[in-house]
Order: structure tokens, then C-alpha cells, then sequence
């Protein structure tokens, strides 16, 4: 399958990204320019980590305001997959793609370390090689990572199955010492309707390799790399969290 | 011109009577305000090196691996596979205690510049960081800013923070210290330097426009002692941008891929001043510089704001004639701005026109070649005997060793420092393989089967004692950190934080550091590749206790043979190699449990030295080792402590043998150690190893359970007192919070 990862004024997993599709994966991955209008024929588009526009006004606020993010949403609106890792998190939702917003850790400051998140739902481009309830071992790297919505969108999301990581400890309970940075209900990542795009805070392109940590986030892009490759079709049925 | 200067204002400059007699004579008239203000900071301390020059040559700096000794923006050594590794510490030690935030981002910044001007990209960074005593009002309010400084700049730019070190010590309390280090990775045929060539070659200048901070950051901040009106001299501090900064390190990694460019240097300390005359000195050449053609941040800026601003994330470069257009197209694509400001001549003088007239001429050998070089005088302090003096008959032991080690792994220099490193990206870059925390980072090279190793140490307890020894122990520790991961060492950047050199003790303290690095960096063959001298640490007439720190890089050739201290299997054997003496002069125990630092620092045979590194490199790459973890503060007993602390959980089972007192063989630092663990069918090997270098094999027992069982002394849980030892910095910062 084709990658795409967007480089922003800014990025900085851009090359994290690109290493785990092409060296990791063995994936064509090329770079996409902000200032491009096209998306390069990728079947992923991935918004990378990074601290686009120097995250100066607020997180992915002007980002979103890049030429390519007109690609990213029609691409997105057509049933095209998306993955916001991160800073790219916070430019889907401020780009209106994923709902809820990303905002200041309670602690106030920046936090790297490995968490552990549960699979909430295997229903998705991302997650369907997994078994539901799976806890996986993924690093996270943000200042403003406390996932938050209003009442009525999270009971939306729980509803339709849409909260696709929760922070849990590693027996998979979701405690709030497991909680790295306040998000309501440990929301770790999120998916939208079509459950195309998705957003997560950890770094699954950092969890590729042994050597440097994790290997659970090559199963996330293997997912996805069997979903293009098969096809959507041949995609499993919903199923519950475990 | 514009109108000359008396005397009197070379004094606000800084300059002494005798300096201004000089520049007088070498000019053959009084300089105009912009000259003075050229001269002011080329020769002051921080740029000119006037007081350490002459004896910083005795430094060895050459090697086989060497590809860009000191001099340079960065030291550059060969890592084969035609890669280089480029590397330098910095200091930014008054504009940190200042203005702690916005100090140390800034101190981060302009290290990465000196690293990517080379034509590196910088993988990982370092900082080393002292402060004074957690009691003491002021420190927790700047440990928070630094480290967020810190993270902030490095954070956002993208660049790993993968280790460094944290002390706390009474003689920081009005001087705190922020060294910076960055590593980055360069083609060995494609490194760039910072020497001018071919008249009538252009000046650029790149990256954010200059406003009005930072203005005699250099001169006034950085080479002169702190005072009580130091907190008005924020103004001196620059203000860091890592976004701007990060388009910066991406267009100039760009620009390099092409051949428009014939010489680099970044704007640092003397922003414009020293950028230009640096490239121009190097290169032997001549410069005209049309300041009204920089890019300004506001109006009405003067001639002579432009060249001392200190306004961050600006490069100064020399491209090929007729290549304008395509630097400036390159920096477009990045946003960012790219002025023709200038360009060679080769009449050896520095212009800087204004409107049409000249503001200043000097000759570029005047303020390089010509700059000042003392031999201040140096005496060694009376103190220093007394200090030493250490009757053991007046320690008493302690009466619960259990109790005394939990004290020890709560004090603030061995207590965890996952309260820092947890606000760093320790991973960005995707080669972090070990991360903070352990004897040194490892870094995986880039499609290579190759890692480098970096550390940063300095014991200034040891070099209060005995400045000589306390530096020979900084270059060995540094050394032994690196075997303890695997890695051979390479190569040394070094920065050199001393009090007032016009003060003789402090001149003495500082040749008697560079003499031990000197011995020590001879003796281990890591020439010193680049660095740093920072003078005037002092505040109020007290100077901090020497504090050379040493960065040191070394090279695994497989990273999968790299080692970690943590204990990996229930058991295994644990063992030390090398020799334990009855030593407890300048130990943690000593300052934490007696409240004395004194005696002298632990007695070292840099010889016996090497054949420990021999045989922990030959069994690492024999792969006999499970764990390995050098011996240093807190002794014997922290160490064990230290290896059981890692994600497994695993305690420890050993049995000492005695003939010496308890509290030294459990907490003394007698060097040349390494605490390891093996299976038990490998031991019979390691014994040759160790044989065959003459290095005393000891085995102490067995990892086993889940507590810390040493001999008859100790006997703790574990997990409750890795807890202890873990939650221990946030604990006293928290308590401290005004």
C-alpha cells in the first residue's frame, strides 16, 4: 500500500512515520508537502507528530489552514483513510474531523513515557488485526494531550462504539493512575462516523521496533496495511470491546 | 564616521584601561561607538577566551577518529560507514539563573545551531544542570523553569533529550549551572565550516530578524560575576523560538545537499559582530557589511544595536557568487527570510556601512589574532589542606545500614530523575535505545548496525577537594559510562564552568582542570573535539566549586551487544570487578549522612582503569554479561540498589566480605568499578578475562526475590523502596512550591 505522511512547517515524527511504513512495513511512503494540493495517490494520509506552526496559537490551529488539508478532508470524506498521530490528533479536531478537542495536560507539563491503552474497538482500519480488549504498549510525547468533549458527544462516542484507545493499566482497567494526562474517560484516540479517520495521542511509529521499545504499534499499521490490501470488503463485522 | 568614544565608556563596555589603551594604539585613533561596541565583545571573556587560550593548547585534540578538533562550531569525529558524529557542550549559565526559562531554551538552541551549521542533523541532546541546595528559596522555582526551558526548546525542534545530570550543591545557590549538548550525524566528506573564501563571494544572513534582545548577553551577562542587580539584566537574555529555529535546521540541511555554500556560522554569542569576524578571521578575508540591508524585528534600531544583538535563530553564510538566488529560493520554500546583507574582500579590514557612511573599519586580525591572551596569576588556596583532612575515628558508623541506605537513595543527587526526563522527548528521531536513566543514552546510527553512546559527568565535590583529581574523575567517569553500556569511548567535549579568573584561587583551580584533563583524556586516548569555558561563575565574591563537565561519545559496533545496569533474570550472578579501598573522602554518604565534605576524592590508576574497560568491553562483545553498571556515587550499596530498580523488578541476595568498615565498603566510591551480572556457565570466562587484565573478580551473590538483601546489613523491600527513590524529586519540589 501507499503512505502518505504530511510534513507541516513544524512536523517532527514525519520521519518516524515514513520509517515505520517503508523500512518497517516495507510500504511505498512518500512526503507530503503542506503546501501541496494533492495527496500523491496515498492511501493513508498521516497527520505526524510534531509541533506544527510551533503549536504558537493553539494545538493545529493554523495547520488546519494548510493548502493540503482541503486534500486531507475530501480525501477523508470519500471514505479515504486518515491517521492523526499526536499533533495530528489535534489538527482532525481542529480541522473538525474528529470530534473534541486536545487541551493542556492537568499536570501543566509535557509528559514522555510508555503507556498502556486498550483496544476499545477492532471495527476500524487501525484496529481490526487486534482482538478487542488487547492492551498494547505505546509511547506518549505531549504537553496538551487531555481529551475532552461536551457530555453528549462522549455518550455519542461510547454509543457508536467510537472510542477506538483507553489508557488502562496493564490488567486493561482503565484507573485514573493509568490516566497520563487527565483525558475524560482515558480517551486515548477516537475515530469519526465513517470510522475512517482516527485520532490517537500515543506514538504507534515509535513501538515498531524491539530494539527501541515496543513492537505494538506494528500491529495497528499492519492492520492497516492488510485492510487496503485486502480491501475494506473483506473487512471483520463490528465487535464489542471485550 | 560616526564620532569617537572616550575611555570612560569603554569602561560600561567592560573592557579594562589597558584593553582600551590597546585597541587606541592598534587603531591609531579611538575607535567609534559601533567599533567599541565590536571590540567589547570580541574580546571579552566569553568570545575571546583571553584568560583559558594559552592553556587550553595543552588539551590533546588530535586522533586517528578526528575529523574537526576545536575551533570550529562543533567537533567532528569518523564513526566509519563515511559518517561523522558532530558534538559540542555549551554553556548558558547566567542568563539561566536569570531568567531561568527562557536562559536554559535558549542555551539548548544555540547548541543545536553550533551542531546543524556543521552539516549535522542533530539526533539527541544532553544537559547537564547544577543547582543549590532544594532548601534554598530560589531552587525550586528555577529547576521547574530550566527543565521547562529545556523541553520546551527541545521538544518542539524535535531533537531527543536522552540524558544528562542533575546535582544540587550549596556552592550553586547563587550561580547556577546549564550546559547543553547536542549530537548530531554528518557525511565525514560533507562537513561545513566557518571559513570565509573568495573576495567578492556574497553574505547572507537567514533565519528570524533581529530585534533588540540579548544586547550585550555576551560582554556584560555572560563575562562578569552575577550580582543583586543581575534580575535587570533580563534584557540581556534572548527570547528562543524553536519553530522558527526548526525551519532554520531544515533549510540549512537542504541548502547543504547543494554545493552554493562556502562557509556557515551561526549567530550566537555577538550575534552579527562575531559571526562575520569569526568566518572572516578564519579565512584570512575581508568583509562589508551593509547593516541597513538585516532584517529587523522594529524600527529605529541603530548600527550599533544590529551588530550586538543577540537575537536568536540567525545564520550568517558565505554562498558561491551568482548563487544568490537559489540560497534565497531554498529558504523560501521554509518561510523564512534570506538577505544579502554583504560580501568578501580581500583588504583584511571589517566594514559595517550604515546609510552610505562607514560606521566602522577594523582590521579582522585586530579583534581575532590581536585579542588580548592573559596568564592571570594562580595560587593554590591555603583551604585546600585542611579540606582534605579526614580522621575516619571521628565517623561514627551507622547504627541502622538499612535506614542509611533509604537516605541515601532519597537524597536529591541519587534519587531518581524521572521527574525531569518525563517532560523530555527522549524518543523523537525513532533511535533512542536506551533512554534516560541508565549509565549513558544509546542511539542507534541510522541504517547502520552501529550506536553511539553519550554521557555528561562531573563530580564537584571531588574537584572542591581537589581540582585536579576531581577533573581526572569527571573524564574517567564519563569514560566508564560509556563501557558500561558498551560503547568505546571516542572522543570529549568539555565545558569548563570556574568562578572569577582574576581571583589566583580560581586561576589555579582552573589549570589545575585543565592539567587533570589533560593526564586523564592522554591517558584514555578521547581527544577533546570541542567545548566551552565559562568564567565569572561567581556571585557576591563567592565562586562555585570547579565544575569542569565532560561530554563524552563512544561507539558500540553492534548496538543489539548493548547493556543496560538493570538485573534480567532471577539467578544470575552478580559480581564486581575492581578493587574496593577503605575510601570515604568527598562521598555522597560523607555530605548526606555526616553533613561533611571533605577528605579526598577516591584514589584512581587511570592504567588499572583501562584493563577494567578491556574486560568489560571484551565480555560485552562476547556477550557473557546480562547487566553491567559502573560504581559511583553512593558507593557499592546504591549501585545494587540501582540495578534492582529496573522494570523486572528483581532484588538481590549478596554476602560481603568485611575488612574494611562497613559504611565504607557499602557507600565508599573507589573507582574503577563495575557491578555486573551474568549467567552462572559464563563466569568461568569472565574469570580469564578478568585474569588476563589483572582486574579483581568478586562474587557477591545472586539476583533473587524482591528485596535488597546485602550481608547481615541490610534488608529492605524492594518495591517500596524503589518508590522511595522514585517519587523522591517530586516530592521535595512539591514541598518547596511557594
Amino acid at each position: 500500500m501507499r503512505w502518505g505522511v504530511v510534513v507541516f512547517p513544524g512536523s517532527n515524527d514525519d520521519r518516524d512515520a515514513l520509517r515505520a511504513a517503508e523500512r518497517v512495513l516495507g510500504d511505498e511512503a512518500v512526503a507530503l508537502w503542506h503546501k501541496d494540493r494533492t495527496l500523491g495517490g496515498a492511501d493513508c494520509v498521516v497527520l505526524p507528530g510534531g509541533f506544527s506552526y510551533g503549536d504558537y496559537l493553539r494545538c493545529g490551529a493554523l495547520a488546519k489552514f494548510s493548502p493540503i488539508m482541503d486534500a486531507v478532508a475530501r480525501h477523508a470524506r470519500e471514505g479515504g483513510l486518515v491517521l492523526g498521530i499526536c499533533n495530528g490528533f489535534q489538527i482532525l479536531c481542529e480541522a473538525g474531523l474528529l470530534p473534541g478537542a486536545l487541551i493542556a495536560n492537568r499536570s501543566l507539563s509535557f509528559v514522555c513515557d510508555f503507556v498502556t491503552v486498550r483496544v476499545e474497538t477492532t471495527d476500524t482500519f487501525f484496529t481490526h488485526g487486534c482482538r478487542a480488549g488487547e492492551v498494547l504498549e505505546l509511547p506518549i510525547k505531549h504537553g496538551e494531550g487531555c481529551y475532552v468533549a461536551d457530555e453528549g458527544t462522549l455518550a455519542a462516542l461510547e454509543h457508536e462504539q467510537r472510542v477506538v484507545f483507553r489508557y488502562t493499566d496493564r490488567a486493561g482497567r482503565p484507573t485514573p493512575e493509568a490516566n497520563p494526562n487527565g483525558a475524560l474517560r482515558n480517551i486515548a484516540g477516537v475515530c469519526n462516523a465513517g470510522r475512517n479517520v482516527i485520532g490517537l495521542m500515543p506514538h504507534p511509529e515509535h513501538a515498531v521496533e524491539r530494539l527501541t521499545g515496543s513492537v505494538d504499534g506494528l500491529r495497528l499499521f499492519r492492520s492497516a496495511q492488510s485492510w487496503v490490501t485486502r480491501g475494506a470488503a473483506a473487512a471483520p463485522a463490528r465487535s464489542a470491546p471485550g | 564616521m560616526s564620532g569617537a568614544v572616550t575611555a570612560e565608556v569603554a569602561d560600561e563596555h567592560g573592557l579594562t584601561r589597558e584593553e582600551w589603551a590597546k585597541i587606541v594604539a592598534l587603531l591609531g585613533r579611538p575607535p567609534t561607538l559601533e567599533e567599541l561596541g565590536v571590540f567589547a565583545v570580541m574580546w571579552s571573556e566569553h568570545c575571546s577566551y583571553k584568560s583559558s587560550r594559552a592553556f587550553l593548547r595543552q588539551l590533546p585534540t588530535r586522533g586517528a577518529r578526528v575529523l574537526q578538533g576545536p575551533g570550529e562550531n562543533a567537533g567532528a569525529v569518523d564513526i566509519g560507514g563515511g559518517l561523522a558524529a558532530v558534538f559540542k557542550i555549551e554553556s548558558h549559565n547566567h542568563p539561566s539563573f536569570v531568567e531561568p526559562f527562557q536562559g536554559a531554551a535558549t542555551g539548548v538552541g544555540g547548541i543545536l545551531r553550533d551542531v546543524f551549521t556543521m552539516g549535522a542533523r542533530p539526533i539527541a541532546n544532553l544537559d547537564s544542570l547544577r543547582f543549590g541546595r532544594l532548601e534554598h528559596p530560589r531552587t525550586p522555582y528555577l529547576v521547574k523553569g530550566v527543565v521547562a526551558g529545556i523541553g520546551h526548546y527541545g521538544n518542539a525542534i524535535g531533537v531527543a533529550t536522552v540524558g544528562g545530570e542533575l546535582y544540587f550543591d550549596p556552592g550553586y545557590d547563587h550561580n547556577i549551572l546549564v550546559n547543553a549538548f547536542t549530537l548530531g550525524i554528518a557525511p565525514a566528506d560533507r562537513l561545513f565550516r566557518a571559513r570565509a573564501a573568495g573576495a567578492g563571494n556574497p553574505v547572507i544572513y537567514v533565519g528570524a530578524r533581529t530585534g533588540r534582545d540579548g544586547i550585550h548577553g555576551a560582554s556584560l551577562l555572560a563575562s562578569a560575576a552575577l550580582d543583586a542587580t543581575s534580575e535587570e539584566k533580563r534584557p540581556a537574555v534572548q527570547v528562543g523560538d524553536p519553530f522558527t529555529e526548526k525551519l532554520l535546521l531544515e533549510a540549512c540541511l537542504e541548502l547543504m545537499q547543494t554545493d552554493d555554500i562556502v562557509a556557515i556560522q551561526d549567530m550566537g554569542a555577538a550575534g552579527l559582530t562575531s559571526s562575520s569576524l569569526e568566518m572572516a578571521g578564519r579565512g584570512g578575508m575581508g568583509m562589508v557589511l551593509e547593516l541597513d540591508r538585516v532584517p529587523l524585528r522594529e524600527e529605529g534600531m541603530t548600527p550599533y544595536e544590529i551588530l550586538l544583538s543577540e537575537s536568536q535563530e540567525r545564520m550568517l553564510l558565505v554562498a558561491k557568487a551568482g548563487r544568490e538566488a537559489a540560497v534565497q529560493a531554498v529558504f523560501a520554500r521554509w518561510d523564512l527570510e534570506a538577505a544579502v546583507v554583504g560580501r568578501l574582500t580581500d583588504d583584511g579590514v571589517f566594514r559595517g556601512r550604515w546609510r552610505g557612511a562607514e560606521v566602522c573599519a577594523l582590521p579582522v586580525a585586530a579583534l581575532t589574532e590581536a585579542a588580548p591572551v592573559y596568564r592571570r596569576p594562580a595560587e593554590e588556596p591555603s583551604r585546600l589542606e585542611e579540606l582534605q583532612r579526614l580522621d575516619p575515628a571521628e565517623i561514627p558508623e551507622p547504627a541502622d545500614y538499612g535506614q542509611t541506605l533509604v537516605r541515601l537513595l532519597e537524597s536529591p543527587n541519587l534519587c531518581a530523575r524521572e521527574w525531569v526526563y518525563r517532560q523530555y522527548d527522549q524518543l523523537v528521531g525513532g533511535n533512542t535505545v536506551v533512554r534516560p536513566g541508565g549509565d549513558a543514552a544509546v542511539v542507534r546510527i541510522e541504517g547502520t548496525r552501529r550506536a553511539l553512546a553519550l554521557t555528561v559527568d562531573c563530580n564537584s565535590r571531588y574537584c572542591r577537594l581537589d581540582p585536579y583529581l576531581g577533573a581526572v574523575l569527571a573524564v574517567v567517569e564519563a569514560a566508564r559510562n560509556l563501557v558500561a553500556v558498551g560503547a568505546r569511548p571516542l572522543a570529549v567535549s568539555d565545558c569548563l564552568n570556574y568562578g572569577n579568573p582574576e581571583k589566583p584561587d580560581v586561576m589555579w583551580e582552573f589549570q589545575q582542570g585543565v592539567q587533570g584533563i589533560r593526564d586523564a583524556c592522554v591517558a584514555l586516548e578521547t581527544p577533546v573535539v570541542s567545548g566551552n569555558v565559562s568564567f565569572y561563575n561567581e556571585t557576591e565574591g563567592r565562586n562555585i566549586p570547579p565544575t569542569p563537565t565532560i561530554a563524552m561519545v563512544g561507539l558500540l559496533e553492534d548496538v543489539e551487544a548493548h547493556l543496560t545496569p538493570w538485573w534480567r533474570a532471577e539467578g544470575d550472578v552478580i559480581a564486581l570487578l575492581g578493587r574496593t579501598r577503605e575510601e570515604l573522602g568527598g562521598s555522597e554518604y560523607l555530605a548526606v549522612v555526616h553533613g561533611l565534605v571533605r577528605g579526598a576524592p577516591p584514589w584512581i590508576d587511570l592504567e588499572a582503569e583501562k584493563r577494567l574497560h578491556r574486560v568489560c568491553l571484551a565480555a560485552a562483545e562476547e556477550r557473557l554479561l546480562r547487566s553491567l553498571h559502573d560504581v559511583s556515587e553512593g558507593g557499592l550499596a546504591v549501585a545494587l540498589a540501582e540495578c534492582s530498580f529496573g522494570a523486572p523488578g528483581l532484588g538481590v541476595r549478596v554476602d560481603l566480605e568485611q575488612g574494611m568498615r562497613t559504611d565504607a565498603l557499602l557507600f565508599g566510591e573507589s573507582q574503577s568499578r563495575m557491578l555486573l551480572s551474568l549467567r552462572r556457565r559464563h563466569l568461568g570466562r569472565l574469570r580469564d578475562l578478568a585474569r588476563r587484565e589483572d582486574v579483581p573478580l568478586t562474587i557477591l551473590g545472586e539476583v533473587r526475590g524482591r528485596s535488597l538483601v546485602i550481608g547481615d546489613a541490610i534488608d529492605l523491600p524492594l518495591e517500596a523502596t524503589r518508590e522511595r527513590w522514585r517519587r523522591a524529586l517530586a516530592v521535595y519540589l512539591a514541598a518547596r512550591v511557594r
